[in-house]
């Protein structure tokens, strides 16, 4: 849904200090007392987060490091424990409602019904987000050949398709909806080097063409340099340092022709690639 | 709720329904496995009817064919609105099998329009897929409807919409309570409905709080009433008691069930249980 105009000259996101917390501490499970009490894991320790809005802001960490429980608690899909979120002016837990009609999602999985085919999956998402009537399959036809999916993969079951046709799909089925904020959890993983690059001009058409924000969880440095206006540096819950690349380069890379790269090892002590080697394992 | 609102959650309703009958067309082999066991399951309850006079039953010490009848309403009523139950308790189970909660629950619509949606694609497949094994059922055993009234049937079958509504929902609810164990909890719900609604048999013969418990079954008052109109031609003045109480617990139990799955869904937001691996 568009933003209104009011809504401008609102951050598109504002995040205070939220911290969030997987597996209650300190409750003993009351029918079953003799069961161990997990040691609950801190996912987000005091985050704060300003995303301007018409902006492609990164959010670049390794596996755990809560980059996908901050997208969720945007999501209006988990609640904080503390602090504050808002979409557009909107709380994410109290007008939860109003939050939903600027959002839309793509996770790391392309999460879809398997069985039906990408135009079921397609107009089912349309009805939920107000359209679904007459126009939405030229609509659709239009988005997917502008992924470069061929249109005879429209009817076949989804679990035909190839894990990056799927992904493709996920992405129209986002577009589809049009929302103002557009959250990425590392959307291009998993993708061929073409696809890759054809669903990076797509984000950024969505910026020029839509003037819609977006925010990318990515584990991909050169996608971070090459695509987000601002990236934040997230590592065990905590934002580590939020800049323009060029300015995290230049503050922490170390040498003056250094990369992202540099500066995120620098301010993390690990490599992204050594993370996915044992993501891979 | 203003016009436009009301639109947009019509549109996600009829989203639903859509949604839920490409579903049953793409399992269609499935949808036929479990059509065939439910045919197969009714047919039985009408064999073992029909062999009651070989187990030293003989005739004139009951009427067999009215047993067979009274066994056969049973089952194929006890096969739509375990089906429907079914249905409806599973949708979340479904969801985060197929891994698209997160993206329903994302939706901006209400949680009463995704609620009634899948409940109303559930009650019109129930329909669909009782009606063929009811036509089954009565060209197999010939079966005399000549004193039915349907008219009553009918309208003892949509009061009992309402609730079975509100048991759904209820039993939605565990899958989101718990991941692992609330689809085998929504099992031992629709078991117990089965022994305390009096499917095969009246529940005057069930032990003191397992009778109190089948006169609180919304379904004990549903087989009741549509078994006495089918059989016994009751009136619809004669079953408005039935009636009455069927709209009650419905207006009870729906909102009540809607109510519950807000707070189990709050639950889980703050726990983290929407994902697919809870």
């Amino acid at each position: 849904m568009a933003i209104h105009k009011s809504e401008l000259n609102t951050a598109a996101v504002e995040v205070e200090s939220i911290s969030k917390r997987f597996g209650e501490a300190g409750r003993p499970n009351r029918l079953m007392p003799w069961r161990k009490v997990k040691k609950p894991k801190l996912a987000l320790d005091q985050v704060s987060l300003h995303v301007e809005t018409g902006r492609i802001t990164g959010i670049l960490g390794a596996n755990g490091s809560g980059k996908s429980t901050l997208i969720r608690i945007l999501a209006t899909l988990l609640t904080p424990d503390e602090g504050s979120a808002s979409v557009f002016g909107y709380d994410v837990v109290s007008q939860a409602d109003a939050v939903r009609r600027h959002i839309n999602r793509v996770s790391v999985e392309a999460s879809f019904f398997k069985e039906m085919s990408p135009w079921e999956n397609m107009l089912y998402a349309g009805r939920l987000y107000g359209s679904g009537g007459d126009g939405t399959r030229d609509r659709v036809e239009a988005m997917l050949e502008r992924l470069g999916l061929p249109l005879d993969t429209l009817d076949k079951p989804m679990k035909q398709l190839s894990r990056g046709q799927q992904q493709k799909v996920a992405i129209a089925r986002s577009f589809l909806t049009s929302p103002s904020l557009l959250l990425m959890d590392e959307p291009t993983t998993g993708l061929d080097p073409r696809s890759k690059r054809e669903v990076q001009e797509l984000v950024r058409s969505i910026r020029r063409d839509r003037a819609a924000t977006v925010l990318l969880c990515t584990h991909d440095l050169q996608e971070a340099e090459v695509l987000c206006d601002r990236v934040v540096v997230i590592d065990q819950g905590r934002v580590l340092a939020d800049g323009t690349p060029t300015e995290l380069i230049r503050m922490h890379a170390g040498k003056t022709d250094g990369s992202l790269e540099d500066a995120f090892m620098a301010l993390t002590g690990k490599r992204l690639e050594e993370d996915e080697e044992e993501k891979e394992e | 709720m203003t016009g436009n609102t009301l639109r947009w959650e019509l549109n996600a309703f009829v989203g639903f329904i859509e949604r839920q009958k490409n579903l049953y067309r793409r399992y269609w082999a499935w949808e036929a496995v479990w059509l065939l066991y439910n045919l197969v399951s009714v047919l039985s309850i009408g064999y073992l009817a029909a062999g009651l006079s070989t187990l030293g039953l003989e005739q004139g010490q009951a009427n067999l064919h009215q047993t067979q009848l009274y066994l056969l309403v049973g089952a194929l009523l006890w096969t739509y609105l375990s089906l429907v139950f079914f249905e409806i308790a599973f949708a979340i189970t479904w969801e985060r099998w197929e891994g698209t909660i997160e993206y329903t629950f994302m939706a901006p619509i209400k949680r009463l329009t995704h609620l009634l949606g899948v409940s109303a694609a559930s009650l019109l497949y129930g329909m669909a897929r009782t009606a063929i094994i009811g036509i089954g059922v009565v060209l197999l055993f010939r079966i005399d409807l000549s004193h039915a009234n349907w008219l009553t049937a009918l309208a003892i079958f949509a009061a009992a919409t309402l609730p079975l509504l509100g048991l759904g929902i209820f039993t939605s609810i565990l899958p989101l309570l718990s991941p692992e164990k609330g689809e085998q909890m929504a099992f031992a719900v629709q078991g117990v409905l089965l022994l305390i609604s009096g499917v095969y048999y009246p529940i005057t013969v069930l032990p003191g709080p397992l009778h109190l418990a089948g006169i609180l079954s919304p379904l004990t008052y549903t087989l009741d009433g549509i078994r006495e109109s089918l059989l016994h031609g009751l009136s619809l003045a004669g079953a408005l008691p039935d009636i009455g109480i069927l709209l009650l617990m419905g207006v009870i139990l729906v909102p009540a069930s809607v109510y519950f799955f807000r707070r189990a869904e709050i639950r889980a937001k703050r726990l983290g249980l929407l994902k697919r691996s809870g």
